[in-house]
């Protein structure tokens, strides 16, 4: 497939939009969310619902001046929310949100979104360290030890999908899973009887590589004031937020293409994008539902349940996953 | 040049009603990577700060993945970007960071090749360089698998096996020789 300069302007305009529509209604939900788990209101005062209140915060970061630290180092400091955001935008490239809604369909699709999910560690090291506050470079030190240690498991559980579907294009893994629900990735019937926990182990990696509760330790407000965004106003700070719920959203799409069969319908009829936006937002809901639920971990216990815990059981369900495939 | 010839680059280029902005286009594109790759190296070099120099070495691998993926090979790109922008610069930042504060240090005294030695050095590599690339024939290949997963796999596991086995020795000694000093230090 070959894209015109036209076409690759629509797809890159398309991703900045959803990436932004998202970004802004996802705090939107989250607000309203916390408030409906935590027995408070959330916003509820501009238009009906609270639904203005996005825009009106979009326009006040917008309005508000850009201040830079005087310590800081301000090219790091400038950089490193750009290269939060762009990554993001990259990925969804190549996420297929249905058969033809895809920008670029690579063969190498899975890789691709790992490589630029790995660029966010470099824009909160940045970030950290640009501004020259220690909250800021304790902050982007665990957030790297983090990103890097929940990598491998992740990693590790995308090879055993990548074996059971023998391919790495995400469309060529959705059209694996065509059909009821019991062709998907996420039940065991036809691959390893592990894949409920693999989705598990890739549910909790993907919340600790977007920096979630209870995995913030990033920027766990109550020991970091704001961790590695400290220093950070106006559309600076802005940018962190979107790039974050962005990389929610890449995240929860990997979740539905790897696990859940992508755009397919669970019984079979009518698949389509909007298959594919239910199960989305359904996963993104158990991220919030989540974060408001579930106190923050330590540092250590963090590092542990990545190295002791999960780590060895994403190897473990790798081998079995190949011996079965080689055994049937 | 032909523009058919670059249509597997996806964005800018292939259609026939653009076939004469498309060398243009190419050109710049390829220029914007070599400048990314360059400039970048140069801050890596020359930059003060340890965190700048590794930002200057991730726009160079970040510009180097670029020129794999012009080249046609994406899967390089992709393995550039994930190993060496997503691992290697993240690794080179972590260690500074838990290394001494670079206020403090003063830079040591210039080493043997900081005077004419080191511009004769880089003089010499200079010339063999564009001496090389004068007088050698750059054949166009023809386009194989499309740097296919597969291909580099069976390659990877037949023809280079043993290059395989022995990078899996060095990684393997490497990990060993990790967890002997992690050891040493808990120890204390």
């Amino acid at each position: 497939m070959s894209l015109t300069i036209f076409n690759a302007l629509v797809a890159v305009v398309a991703a900045i939009a959803f990436a932004a529509l998202n970004a802004a209604y996802l705090v939107w939900a989250e607000r309203r969310g916390a408030g409906r788990i935590q027995r408070r209101p959330g916003p509820n005062v501009n238009g009906p619902l609270g639904l203005l209140q996005p825009p009106a915060d979009g326009l006040k970061l917008m309005a508000k001046q850009l201040t830079i630290p005087g310590g800081a180092d301000k090219a790091l400091f400038v950089v490193a929310p750009v290269l939060a955001m762009v990554p993001a935008i990259m990925s969804f490239v190549t996420i297929p949100f249905s058969d033809t809604i895809v920008a670029h369909s690579m063969n190498i699709g899975v890789l691709m979104l790992f490589a630029f999910a790995s660029l966010g560690g470099l824009a909160i090291l940045f970030a950290g360290w640009g501004s020259r506050n220690k909250y800021g470079v304790m902050a982007s030190v665990r957030a790297v030890s983090q990103s890097i240690s929940y990598e491998i498991p992740m990693l590790i559980t995308v090879i055993t999908i990548v074996m059971i579907t023998g391919t790495m294009n995400l469309k060529d893994m959705v059209a694996a899973q065509a059909g009821g629900f019991w062709n998907w990735n996420f039940f065991p019937s036809f691959s390893s009887p592990l894949m409920p926990i693999s989705f598990l182990l890739f549910f909790v990696c993907t919340l600790a590589e977007t920096n979630r509760a209870p995995f913030d330790l990033g920027e766990a407000e109550s020991e970091l004031v704001a961790g590695f965004h400290t220093e950070y106003g106006s559309m600076g700070f802005g940018l962190f937020f979107m790039g974050e719920y962005a990389n929610i959203v890449i995240g929860t799409s990997l979740m539905t293409i790897l696990f859940l069969g992508g755009w397919n319908c669970p019984f079979g009829l009518y698949p389509g994008v909007w298959w594919f936006l239910i199960k989305v937002y359904l996963l993104i809901f158990s991220f919030i539902w989540i974060r408001w639920t579930f106190p923050r971990t330590t540092i250590y216990g963090l590092l542990n349940l990545s190295w002791k815990i999960l780590i060895p059981i994403s190897l473990f369900n790798l081998l079995l996953t190949a011996g079965l495939l080689k055994v049937f | 040049m032909n523009p058919a010839e670059w249509s597997w680059l996806p964005g800018v280029l292939t259609a026939n009603d653009l076939s004469g902005y498309a060398d243009t286009a190419v050109g710049i594109i390829f220029l914007i990577m070599v400048a990314t790759t360059v400039i970048g190296g140069i801050i890596a070099c020359s930059a003060e700060r340890l965190v700048r120099a590794v930002a200057g070495l991730a726009a160079c691998f970040i510009g180097v993945a670029a020129i794999y993926y012009y080249l046609n090979s994406p899967f390089v790109a992709i393995m550039q970007m994930l190993i060496y922008v997503g691992a290697v610069c993240i690794v080179i930042a972590f260690a500074i960071m838990l290394a001494t504060p670079e206020d403090n240090k003063k830079p040591g005294p210039p080493g043997p090749l900081s005077g004419p030695l080191g511009l004769i050095t880089a003089a010499l590599a200079t010339f063999g360089m564009i001496g090389l690339a004068l007088n050698t024939m750059f054949k166009v290949h023809p386009k194989i698998n499309m740097g296919a997963v597969k291909t580099i796999g069976v390659e990877l596991l037949t023809t280079h096996s043993m290059v395989f086995e022995l990078i899996s020795m060095v990684l393997l000694i490497a990990i060993i020789g990790s967890l002997v000093i992690g050891r040493h230090g808990r120890s204390k």
